[in-house]
C-alpha cells in the first residue's frame, strides 16, 4: 500500500472528526465531544510534530504520545489508521463485541503506548517514560494530552510538582481546556483558573493557544521544548463539540451518541466547514 | 439500579438528616433530583476519589453518613487507601457506591470492568459489602444502610436491570429466591442472579427438579452461621461476575463443611483484550445459564 507521507493537519482533522462521528454514532458511545475538542490538536501532532512510524509502531526512537483522557480514544484511533497504523477499515469495529477498540484506550492497539480510562494516570506514566529516556540518553520527547476535568486529580499535580525537580524538558503536557466535566462547567465544579499562573509557579515553561487554530497549533508545538530545562505545558483553549453546532458547548454531547439523522447532519457541516 | 438507588436514598434522606451525598464528577441524569432537593448535604468534589473519599470521612466523624457515588472502579480502587485507613479503621459510617459491578461497562474496556472488588473489599475491617441483584434489592439496601450507617461498600449493577423477585428487608443470611431440589443450591451475587433463575428454569423444563436459587445481597462480614441455610446441600453452585480469586465461591467454599461440594462460575482473572457488551463478555467468560447448567448435572469438582 502507497500511503502518503504526512496529510496536511487540516485533512487529519477533518478526517478524524467524519471518522470519529460515524464511530460513536454505529457504537452507541459516548464522549464525542471531548473528542471534537481535541481533533485539532491530535491532527496537528500526527501531521509532522510527532516522530511516528506507522509501519513499525515500537519503533524505539518514536516520540512517545499518551492520551491521559482516555474516554476521548476514538480521535487517536482515527488519527492512527488515518496515518496507516491499520486498516481504516478497522474503525468500524470500534466498541463492538469481540473488538480491540474499546471505548477508553487500549494499549493493545498499534500505534498506542498506554491504556487510560481511569483519569489522572496519563502525566505520571509520561514523566516516567521522559525520565526514561533523559537517564539513558535519548532524544525522544513524551507527550501526555489531559483533558481540563482530569486536572481535578491529585495525582496529575504530583507530577506536575515533580518534573520541574527533574528540570524534564522532555515532557510535554497538553491540557484540552475546554471548560467543560462531567456534571457541570469547570468553573462551577472545581475553578482551574489561573491554570497558566499555577502551572508557572510550579516552574512548568507555559504557552496557550487557540486549540482549533492549526497554525498557533503548530507554531507552538514547533518550538519545543518552550524553554531549556523545564517541562513544556500547552495549555489549549477549545470549544467541547467543535465543528457540531448542536454538540458545541453541550455537556450532553459528553455522552450521547447521534443517530443516523444527527449523524448526517453532523457530517454535512463538516463537509461545508472544514477546519 | 442507580435510579433504585439514587430514588430510596433520596427518601431515606427526607426522614435521615445525617444522609449526605458526594459524588465524583458522576451521576449525570442520575443524583439531580438529590442535589436539588438537598443542596447542603450534597457535594460534587470533581474527579478527584482521594479527595472524595477523606473528605467523606472528615464528614463522617461529625456525624453525617457519607454516601460516595462514582462508577466501576474509581470510588473503590483508586481510592483504597482512605477507605483502609480513614473510613474502615476509624470505623466512620461512609457507604462507597459504584455504579458499574463486574463487566455492567463492557465496552468502555479494561478500566472500567470492576472484577476484583469483592475480594479485594472483603479484607477490610470493619466493612459491610452490599451486592444486590435487582432494583428491590438495591433498595433493601439502602434502607438498611440508613439505619445502620457504617463502613461499607455498595456493590451496584448499572441501569435496567429487571425486578427479578419481591426481597425481604436486607439481612446477613442468603435470601431463597426460589425453592427447588433440596440437594442443589445456585447461589448469586449481584445481577447475575438473573442467569441462576434462567438456569433453573432450562431445568424444569427439561423436566429436572430446578435447584434452590439463593440471593447473596450482603456478602461481608459473613460466617458460618450466617450461611448456615446452605448447610443442608450437597452442592453448591456460586454465580458471580468477578474474577475467581478472592469471590463468592471462595468464601462459601472456607465457610462450608468439607462435605459439601462447592464450585462456580466466575470470571477468568486475566485482563480482556477484547471488549463488547455485557452478555458478550459474559458468555465469553463462560458465565451463562447453560453453563450454569453443565454444573448443575456435573458429578466431579470439574468447574
Ligand atoms: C478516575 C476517574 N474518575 C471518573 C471518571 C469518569 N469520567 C469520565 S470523563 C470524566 C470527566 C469529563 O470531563 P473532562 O475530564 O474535562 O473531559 P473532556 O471534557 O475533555 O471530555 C469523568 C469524571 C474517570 N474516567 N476516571
Amino acid at each position: 500500500m502507497v500511503r502518503p507521507l504526512m496529510i496536511p493537519s487540516t485533512d487529519l482533522a477533518a478526517g478524524i472528526r467524519h471518522h470519529a462521528l460515524r464511530m460513536v454514532s454505529a457504537a452507541n458511545a459516548s464522549h464525542i465531544g471531548g473528542v471534537l475538542s481535541m481533533a485539532d490538536t491530535l491532527a496537528v501532532l500526527y501531521s509532522g510534530i510527532l516522530k511516528v512510524f506507522p509501519d513499525q509502531p515500537d519503533h524505539p526512537d518514536r516520540d512517545r504520545f499518551i492520551l491521559s483522557k482516555g474516554h476521548c480514544c476514538a480521535g487517536v484511533y482515527a488519527a492512527l489508521a488515518l496515518r496507516g497504523f491499520f486498516p481504516l477499515s478497522e474503525l468500524d469495529s470500534y466498541g463492538m463485541d469481540g473488538s480491540r477498540l474499546m471505548t477508553h484506550i487500549s494499549h493493545k492497539v498499534p500505534g498506542v503506548e498506554f491504556s487510560t480510562g481511569s483519569l489522572g494516570h496519563g502525566l505520571p506514566f509520561a514523566l516516567g517514560k521522559a525520565l526514561a529516556a533523559r537517564r539513558k540518553g535519548l532524544p525522544w520527547r513524551s507527550f501526555a494530552l489531559l483533558s481540563d476535568g482530569e486536572l481535578d486529580e491529585g495525582s496529575n499535580w504530583e507530577a506536575i510538582l515533580l518534573a520541574p525537580q527533574h528540570q524534564l524538558d522532555n515532557l510535554v503536557l497538553i491540557i484540552d481546556y475546554n471548560k467543560i466535566q462531567s456534571l457541570g462547567a469547570v468553573s462551577e465544579v472545581i475553578e482551574l483558573e489561573p491554570l497558566r499562573a499555577k502551572l508557572e509557579a510550579f516552574r512548568w515553561a507555559v504557552r496557550e493557544v487557540d486549540g482549533h487554530n492549526h497554525a498557533e497549533l503548530h507554531a507552538a508545538l514547533s518550538s519545543l521544548p518552550f524553554s531549556k530545562g523545564q517541562p513544556s505545558c500547552l495549555i489549549t483553549h477549545t470549544t467541547k463539540g467543535k465543528g457540531v453546532d448542536y454538540m458545541e458547548n453541550q455537556i450532553a454531547w459528553h455522552y450521547r451518541a447521534p443517530n443516523a439523522d444527527l449523524l448526517a447532519k453532523a457530517l454535512a457541516q463538516l463537509e461545508q466547514n472544514p477546519s | 439500579m442507580r435510579t433504585a438507588f439514587i430514588e430510596e436514598l433520596t427518601a431515606q434522606a427526607r426522614i435521615n438528616p445525617a444522609i449526605f451525598l458526594v459524588v465524583g464528577d458522576l451521576g449525570y441524569s442520575v443524583i439531580e433530583p438529590f442535589a436539588a432537593e438537598f443542596p447542603d448535604r450534597f457535594l460534587n468534589a470533581g474527579v478527584a476519589e482521594q479527595n472524595m473519599a477523606g473528605l467523606a470521612a472528615g464528614l463522617a466523624s461529625e456525624g453525617f453518613h457519607v454516601f460516595t457515588y462514582s462508577i466501576a472502579n474509581f470510588p473503590t480502587l483508586r481510592c483504597l487507601e482512605q477507605i483502609r485507613n480513614d473510613i474502615c479503621y476509624h470505623n466512620l459510617p461512609v457507604t462507597s457506591v459504584a455504579v458499574g459491578a463486574g463487566l455492567a461497562y463492557g465496552n468502555l474496556g479494561y478500566s472500567h470492568h470492576a472484577v476484583q472488588d469483592i475480594a479485594i473489599f472483603r479484607t477490610l475491617p470493619n466493612l459491610r459489602l452490599l451486592s444486590p441483584a435487582d432494583p428491590g434489592e438495591a433498595r433493601g439496601a439502602v434502607q438498611w444502610l440508613s439505619a445502620n450507617p457504617c463502613p461499607s461498600y455498595l456493590r451496584l449493577g448499572k441501569a435496567g436491570e429487571k425486578h427479578l423477585y419481591s426481597s425481604p428487608p436486607l439481612s446477613p443470611t442468603p435470601v431463597v429466591v426460589q425453592p427447588g431440589n433440596p440437594d442443589v443450591a445456585l447461589v448469586a451475587t449481584g445481577s447475575v442472579l438473573s442467569i441462576a433463575l434462567d438456569a433453573a428454569a432450562l431445568e424444569s423444563a427439561a423436566g429436572r427438579p430446578a435447584p434452590t436459587v439463593f440471593s447473596m445481597p450482603w456478602l461481608h462480614p459473613a460466617s458460618p452461621a450466617t450461611t448456615a441455610a446452605l448447610r443442608s446441600f450437597k452442592h453448591v453452585i456460586c454465580l458471580e461476575e468477578h474474577i475467581r480469586e478472592g469471590g463468592l465461591r471462595e468464601m462459601l467454599a472456607s465457610l462450608l463443611p468439607r462435605s459439601i461440594r462447592v464450585s462456580g462460575l466466575a470470571l477468568p482473572s486475566d485482563a480482556t483484550v477484547a471488549v463488547g457488551s455485557q452478555n458478550f463478555l459474559r458468555a465469553a467468560a463462560g458465565l451463562t445459564a447453560t453453563h450454569a447448567q453443565q454444573l448443575i448435572l456435573s458429578r466431579d469438582d470439574d468447574a
